[in-house]
């Protein structure tokens, strides 16, 4: 972010092929989760990607507020015919994640950015997905 | 006894949540929590930061380091002078929200911690203080 403020602060996009990729670095406020979930979703409508993978591994706090951003990005990523994995979720958060009583129920969850590469490579090779002429 | 150590932050908007964060983050690393203590130390200051911005007007929380004869722990205590809570039951059920939350900021932080309070009256304002012992 420039100094004085005026230029927004984004999370980047990356494409990779048919999937995005978002590693989220930074304490996540509530602007910049805002700002992620509308970026990703313009750009999934945009370029047509059909996976999202959402790289958490930098992040030492999932709360209520984070996490139903996570549940929001994947329900309308889905709409738009488009999976989302979120990876690299650190042990401490998923243990609090749990006594919090939050269920990540709508999104999928790998080890790391590899293994939800490969998760999005089969759901999109899975019969399910034979309805969808490639 | 008193605390060896007390602070006192502002919660005004959301971005102080970001702030609560990291300062209750330092302070638990400093004393020696584990990671997972630590990481639901601060989700649940995260959670009750939050009600207090959203639902009570905003507020402050005070930052406390005991020292017992036999125990050490770090106690937060959020207040503010908001609506307040008519029926604070019902307040802490999971998935009772009066916003477009998942309600369960409140039950969550409960067990996430080691001694939950509340004290909430209806035009006055509530005061949450949570405790995690080492
Ligand atoms: N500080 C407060 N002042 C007034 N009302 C509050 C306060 N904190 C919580 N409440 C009330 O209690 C309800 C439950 O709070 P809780 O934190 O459990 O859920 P939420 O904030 O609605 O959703 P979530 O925390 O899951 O995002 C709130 O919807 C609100 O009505
Ligand atoms: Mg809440």
């Amino acid at each position: 972010m420039t100094a004085g403020g005026g230029a927004m602060e984004r999370i980047p996009i990356l494409q990779m092929g048919e999937f995005l990729l978002v590693t989220i670095q930074v304490d996540l406020n509530d602007t910049l989760a805002q700002t992620l979930m509308d970026d990703l979703t313009a750009k999934v409508a945009a370029t047509g990607a059909r996976g999202v993978l959402i790289d958490i591994s930098s992040v030492t706090v999932v709360d209520s507020f984070i996490g139903r951003m996570l549940n929001d990005i994947a329900a309308t990523s889905r709409v738009l015919d488009a999976t989302t994995v979120v990876v690299g979720m650190q042990p401490a958060v998923a243990i609090t994640l749990v006594e919090l009583g939050l269920s990540l129920g709508g999104v999928r969850t790998a080890l790391n950015v590899d293994r939800g590469i490969a998760l999005l490579r089969a759901a999109l090779a899975a019969p399910a997905d034979a309805t969808h002429p490639e | 006894m008193p605390p060896i150590r007390s602070e006192v932050l502002e919660l005004r908007a959301t971005p102080d949540i970001v702030h609560v964060r990291q300062t209750v983050r330092a302070r638990a690393a400093e004393m020696g929590f584990t990671l997972v203590d630590q990481t639901k130390l601060v989700t649940a200051a995260s959670e009750l930061a939050r009600n207090a911005i959203t639902y009570g007007g905003g507020g402050r929380v005070r930052i406390e380091a005991l020292e017992e004869d036999t125990r050490r722990g770090l106690r937060l205590t959020f207040e503010d002078q908001g609506a307040g809570i008519a029926n604070v039951e019902q307040a802490l059920t999971d998935g009772y929200t009066t916003g477009n939350g998942l309600g369960l900021g409140l039950g969550g932080a409960r067990r996430l911690v080691n001694e939950f309070s509340i004290h909430s009256r209806v035009g006055e304002g509530t005061r949450v203080t949570i405790t995690r012992w080492m």
